[in-house]
């Protein structure tokens, strides 16, 4: 928990972070509305006999009482997917709608991309990108055992993403995205209820280091979206340097402003200044969710809109 | 007629008469063992394009793409054919299979735990030899679990070993 230190002057109840931190997390699933209404999984857990709350911010996110809920059947069936509470913020931000075309940029093992899929209803084309060959399996994996159709997977450096493989004859690149999800690699802070040895390794090092990877990643993604269009920026990560300073430096690189929106749980806003540098004033429209605020995981969410 | 090229995907024919490769399934072909086999209605697949990646497999696709495409995935995997019985994807069934009409082995919860654990199970049928839905009853529907080949009064699972489970 040592790393943590330095956040001791921005996170209100600093214990109460800590203590919650070192907290085992509750199991929670995500019920695939590919396949089932949350009714028909609450029914099914029912009669397996296995305990389960709604969460009050998310119609499709239920807390289970069982540590193996892939041992179920509506886990079986793909009608659930274990998945925690704060990973579905992203996918709940960027909202897809049928017929859109978007990109999930750093798509492995596929938590996310298989949500934006459920959020579009399987209509319209949801580019499901990773680096990780290895991870690719995870992820087509995840997509089938989900019932998802409309998934096109590639295996590219996200930072170098691009469109020549969805280029029609005649025509050099594919079109561009009406949303993407920049879900980016991190220093993943915020898992440490899951993983304890999350912070194993950590350095000031490692973590600039990834702050640059991440830049370039939501660079590119801004570039391959529409006029209009939307981005969000997530990762389970505290630092500032992979939050509000990758905003920052890409704010004032490419042509895109960051928006307000909605979240149901207990959150603070983004930080506009962390030692001794200033952001871009807009970053405060970015939202951290705490463990301790609503007993989850750690979050980093932004939305940003392309210029038009 | 060319030769299929296993690293990437190609949209399968409409029909016989405007197949260029060797060997390959035509959508046509494809939605009607759907419809012969287990009863579901081609029109379910209107909105699908079908691809073919690998020798044989046969991928299932909401909209559409440029074809040829060298990617990684496209869709699900759907069926197996250049086979003499073709063969039907686990995934397929349990995305598509709630339609089928023909074809399905309804199990008892032992016999649905059994069948998900990869086991064989002899079980009496009068229906038709070769791939059949397995499936059974959950929160009031009968929902498909997977594939099963029934051959001489045994029902053979052949969920994948990654997909099977002790529930």
């Amino acid at each position: 928990m040592e790393p943590f230190e330095r956040y001791r002057d921005v996170v209100d109840d600093f214990e109460a972070f800590i203590d919650a931190c070192r907290r085992s997390l509750p199991m929670a699933v995500r019920v695939n509305t590919l396949k089932a209404t949350p009714e028909q999984v609450e029914r099914a857990f029912d009669e397996a006999g296995v305990g389960y709350e709604r969460a009050d911010w998310h119609p499709h996110v239920v807390r289970v009482e069982t540590d193996t809920p892939g041992a179920t059947w509506p886990s079986i069936h793909g009608w659930v997917h274990g998945q925690e509470e704060v990973s579905t913020i992203p996918g709940t931000v960027l909202a897809p709608e049928p017929g859109d075309r978007v990109l999930d940029a750093c798509a492995a093992p596929g938590s996310k991309a298989t949500q934006l899929a459920a959020e579009m209803d399987d209509a319209g084309t949801l580019v499901a990108n990773d680096n990780n060959l290895g991870r690719l399996s995870a992820l087509r994996f995840n997509c089938e055992r989900l019932g998802v159709t409309n998934v096109a997977v590639t295996n590219r450096d996200a930072r170098n993403f691009s469109l020549k493989p969805f280029a029609a004859g005649g025509e050099h690149e594919g079109p561009q995205f009406d949303r993407v999800l920049v879900d980016a690699p991190c220093s993943c802070e915020g898992t440490i209820r899951k993983n304890p040895d999350a912070l194993d390794g950590w350095s000031e090092d490692h973590v600039a280091g990834i702050a640059g990877v991440q830049k370039g990643i939501l660079r590119r993604a801004i570039q391959v979206t529409r006029d209009g269009g939307q981005v969000v920026y997530s990762t389970c990560t505290f630092a500032p340097e992979e939050n509000e300073a990758v905003l920052d430096h890409v704010l004032e690189r490419e042509d895109c402003r960051l928006v307000d929106y909605d979240l149901a749980l207990e959150h603070d806003d983004g930080l506009t200044e962390w030692r001794d540098t200033e952001f871009d004033p807009q970053v405060a429209k970015a939202k951290r969710v705490y463990p301790h605020q609503n007993d989850t995981g750690g979050f980093f969410t932004a939305k940003l809109e392309v210029s038009a | 007629m060319s030769e299929n090229d296993g690293q990437r995907f190609d949209r399968l024919p409409a029909t016989a008469a405007e197949r260029e490769v060797d060997g390959r399934a035509t959508r046509e072909e494809v939605v009607d063992w759907w419809a012969d086999r287990f009863g579901i209605s081609p029109e379910t697949f209107d909105d699908h394009t079908f691809w073919e990646k690998g020798a044989g497999k046969i991928w299932i696709f909401a909209g559409d793409a440029p074809s040829p495409i060298t990617i990684e995935g496209l869709g699900m995997t759907f069926l197996r054919t250049r086979q003499e019985h073709w063969k039907p994807t686990t995934d397929a069934v349990q995305r598509f299979g709630r339609l089928a009409t023909k074809n399905v082995f309804e199990l008892t919860d032992e016999q649905a735990e059994r069948f998900v654990d990869g086991q064989d199970q002899e079980i009496p049928y009068d229906g038709d030899w070769g791939y059949v839905i397995a499936a059974h009853e959950l929160a009031g529907e009968r929902e498909p679990i997977g594939v099963g080949l029934y051959v001489y009064g045994e029902l053979k699972s052949t969920v994948p070993k990654g997909r099977q489970r002790s529930v």
